[in-house]
C-alpha cells in the first residue's frame, strides 16, 4: 500500500523529540554563549589579556573533530551522562569564539569616547556599559546570538561525539536514517527543520532590521 | 588636594582591575574547563594503554604508571594510517583548490554588483548554513543517485561512446563534489571582504598605462587579494581535513579518510589512546600547514610590496 504524504508528515511529527531537542540545545547555546562571548569580546577589546584570546580563538582554528573527541573523553571520565546537557555545554564552548569576534569587530567600529564621556558624567562602569556601550554594540550582540543559534542547529560533528547513544538528536536521527536507506521520512524531517530555521531567521530579521543591512 | 587625587587614582585603577576580572573571568573559566582541560586530557590519553572494555586501562597498575608511546609507534609503523593521512591531505588540498577556482569569480561578481543587490547575493551564499549540515549532504545523495537526472545524463553520454555506465554516488567524485559544495561559502566570504575594498582607481591607472584585462587582474587585483585567498584557504583546508560525515555517507569503502578512522577508534574499536594520537597528528598537521601558508603569504606580500616600492 502506498503511504499518503500526510502519513509521512505524521510519522515525522510523531518522533517530535528530534525536532525540539536541537531547538532547546540551540536556544540554551545561543543564550549562554552570547553572554560569555560578549564578555570575552569586550575583555579582548578593552584589556590586554594574553590567555583569553588564545582560549577564545583556538576552538575556531582547530578541526572540529578534535573538540568532539576530547569532550567525549572528558565527559566519560567525569562520569557525566552524555545527553542534552553535554551537547549544550560543548556547543557553548565552540560558539563563544564566534560571538566574541563579532562583538569585538563591532566595538572596534564604535567611538569609545562615548563610554568615557558617560563615565566623566558620573556613570558607574556598569551604567556606562548598560546605557551607552551595550545599545551601541547591540547589532553585533544579536548577530552573534543568531550565529551561535545557527552554528548549533547546523553542527553535526561535535553533537555526534557528545550526544551519547541514547539521546535522540536530529543529526543522529538523520544519520542513522540515511545510513539505512533514502526514505521519504528523511525528506519530511529535513523539510521541517529547514522551514523552522528559515522562520526563525525571518522573525529575527523582522525584529532587528539593522541586522541584514551591512552599514 | 594631591592626597585625594592619588586615592581616587588608586581606586579607579583597582576598580578597573576588578572590572577586567569581572568581564574576562567567566568566559576564561568556561573555556579552561570545557576546552583546555579536555584537550590536555586527550594529549595524556594518547600516552596510555586502551582498557579491556574500551576507554583507558587503570592509570596505576602493579605500582607502575601506565604511560607509553605504543600508540605513536603504531601510527608511524603501520603504513596504512600514513596512507590514509596522505589521502586526507590530498582531498583537502583538492577541495581548497576547487573552492578557490569557483569562489574567485563569484566573489568578484558580488563585489562589483550594485550595492542594493550585494546584501541579497551574500545572503544567498550563506543560505545553506540555515539547514543542517547532514541535510545538505543528504541532498547530494538524491542529486547524485542512480535514478536522478544527472546520473542518467552522464551515463547516456557514456553509453554513446560505448562506455560502461558509472555510479556517481558512493565514489571519490561524490565526496569531492560535496566537500567543495560544503566549504564554498568559507572561501567566498573572505574573498568578497577583500575584493570589495579594492580601489578602482588602481585599475583605471593601469588601464591608462596600457595594461590589458589579464595584466590588470594578474598584476594588480590578484596580488592585492592574496590575504583573502590565504584566509579562505585556511577556512576551507582545516575543516576539510578532519571531515568524516561526507566520506561516510557519499563515499565508497576506499574513500575512508582520517576523520573516519578517528570516529571508528572512538565509537567502534573504542581504542581511545590510538584515536587521540590520530586526532593530535591531524591537528598538528592542520595548524602547521595553515601556519606555513600564512608565513609564505606574509613573506610573499612583503617582497612584493618592497619590490613595488623599490621600483617606484
Amino acid at each position: 500500500m502506498r503511504r499518503r504524504p500526510v502519513a509521512l508528515w505524521a510519522a515525522a511529527a510523531a518522533g517530535y523529540a528530534f525536532l525540539y531537542v536541537p531547538l532547546i540545545i540551540a536556544l540554551v547555546t545561543s543564550l549562554v554563549s552570547t553572554v560569555l562571548g560578549t564578555m570575552a569580546g569586550v575583555a579582548m577589546y578593552r584589556y590586554k589579556t594574553r590567555l583569553l584570546p588564545i582560549l577564545v580563538l583556538t576552538p575556531i582554528a582547530i578541526p572540529e573533530i578534535l573538540m568532539g573527541v576530547s569532550l567525549l573523553i572528558f565527559f566519560v571520565l567525569l562520569n557525566f551522562t552524555l545527553g542534552l546537557a553535554s551537547v549544550a555545554l560543548a556547543h557553548i564552548a565552540f560558539c563563544i569564539g564566534f560571538v566574541a569576534i563579532v562583538v569585538r569587530a563591532r566595538l572596534a567600529g564604535m567611538d569609545e569616547s562615548l563610554t568615557e564621556a558617560a563615565r566623566d558624567c558620573g556613570a558607574t562602569p556598569w551604567q556606562a556599559f548598560r546605557h551607552v556601550t551595550l545599545p551601541l554594540i547591540m547589532p553585533g550582540v544579536i548577530a552573534g546570538a543568531l550565529m551561535a543559534f545557527t552554528l548549533s542547529i547546523d553542527d553535526f560533528v561535535i553533537t555526534f561525539f557528545t550526544a551519547g547513544a541514547g539521546t535522540v538528536t536530529l543529526p543522529l536521527q538523520i544519520y542513522s536514517m540515511i545510513k539505512i536507506a533514502v526514505t521519504p521520512e528523511v525528506n519530511a524531517v529535513s523539510t521541517l527543520l529547514m522551514l523552522l530555521t528559515l522562520a526563525l531567521i525571518v522573525i529575527a530579521s523582522k525584529l532587528t532590521p539593522s541586522l541584514l543591512r551591512s552599514d | 588636594m594631591p592626597g585625594t587625587s592619588f586615592h581616587s587614582a588608586m581606586t579607579s585603577r583597582s576598580s578597573e582591575r576588578f572590572g577586567k576580572w569581572l568581564v574576562s573571568a567567566p568566559p576564561l573559566v568556561y573555556l579552561l574547563f570545557f576546552f583546555a582541560i579536555p584537550s590536555l586530557i586527550m594529549v595524556l590519553a594518547s600516552f596510555r594503554t586502551p582498557g579491556e572494555f574500551g576507554g583507558l586501562s587503570p592509570l596505576i597498575e602493579d605500582g607502575k604508571p601506565d604511560l607509553n608511546l605504543d600508540s605513536y609507534v603504531r601510527f608511524f609503523t603501520e603504513s596504512v594510517y600514513a596512507q590514509i593521512f596522505v589521502k586526507s591531505v590530498w582531498y583537502a588540498l583538492l577541495t581548497t583548490l576547487f573552492c578557490l577556482l569557483l569562489a574567485y569569480p563569484l566573489a568578484a561578481l558580488i563585489a562589483r554588483s550594485p550595492k542594493k543587490y550585494r546584501d541579497l547575493l551574500l545572503l544567498l551564499v550563506i543560505l545553506p548554513f540555515w539547514s543542517n549540515f547532514l541535510i545538505r549532504i543528504y541532498a547530494w545523495m538524491i542529486i547524485l543517485g542512480p535514478n536522478a537526472a544527472m546520473a542518467r545524463a552522464v551515463n547516456g553520454v557514456l553509453s554513446w561512446f560505448g562506455h560502461e555506465p558509472v555510479a556517481l554516488l558512493f565514489s571519490s567524485f561524490a565526496v569531492l563534489v560535496c566537500l567543495v559544495y560544503v566549504h564554498l561559502p568559507f572561501m567566498v566570504l573572505p574573498l568578497y571582504a577583500n575584493l570589495e575594498k579594492h580601489d578602482q582607481a588602481l585599475l583605471d591607472a593601469a588601464q591608462d598605462l596600457g595594461a590589458n584585462g589579464w595584466q590588470r587582474f594578474w598584476r594588480i587585483t590578484f596580488p592585492l587579494s592574496l590575504p583573502g585567498v590565504y584566509a579562505g584557504a585556511a577556512l576551507v583546508f582545516i575543516p576539510a581535513l578532519g571531515i568524516f560525515a561526507i566520506p561516510d555517507i557519499l563515499g565508497g569503502p576506499e574513500d575512508s579518510l582520517i576523520g573516519n578512522v578517528i570516529k571508528q577508534q572512538f565509537l567502534e574499536t573504542r581504542d581511545w589512546p590510538f584515536g587521540s594520537v590520530l586526532s593530535i597528528v591531524l591537528t598538528v598537521a592542520a595548524l602547521v600547514l595553515a601556519g606555513l601558508a600564512a608565513w609564505v603569504g606574509r613573506s610573499q606580500l612583503g617582497t612584493r610590496s618592497s619590490g613595488a616600492l623599490s621600483r617606484a
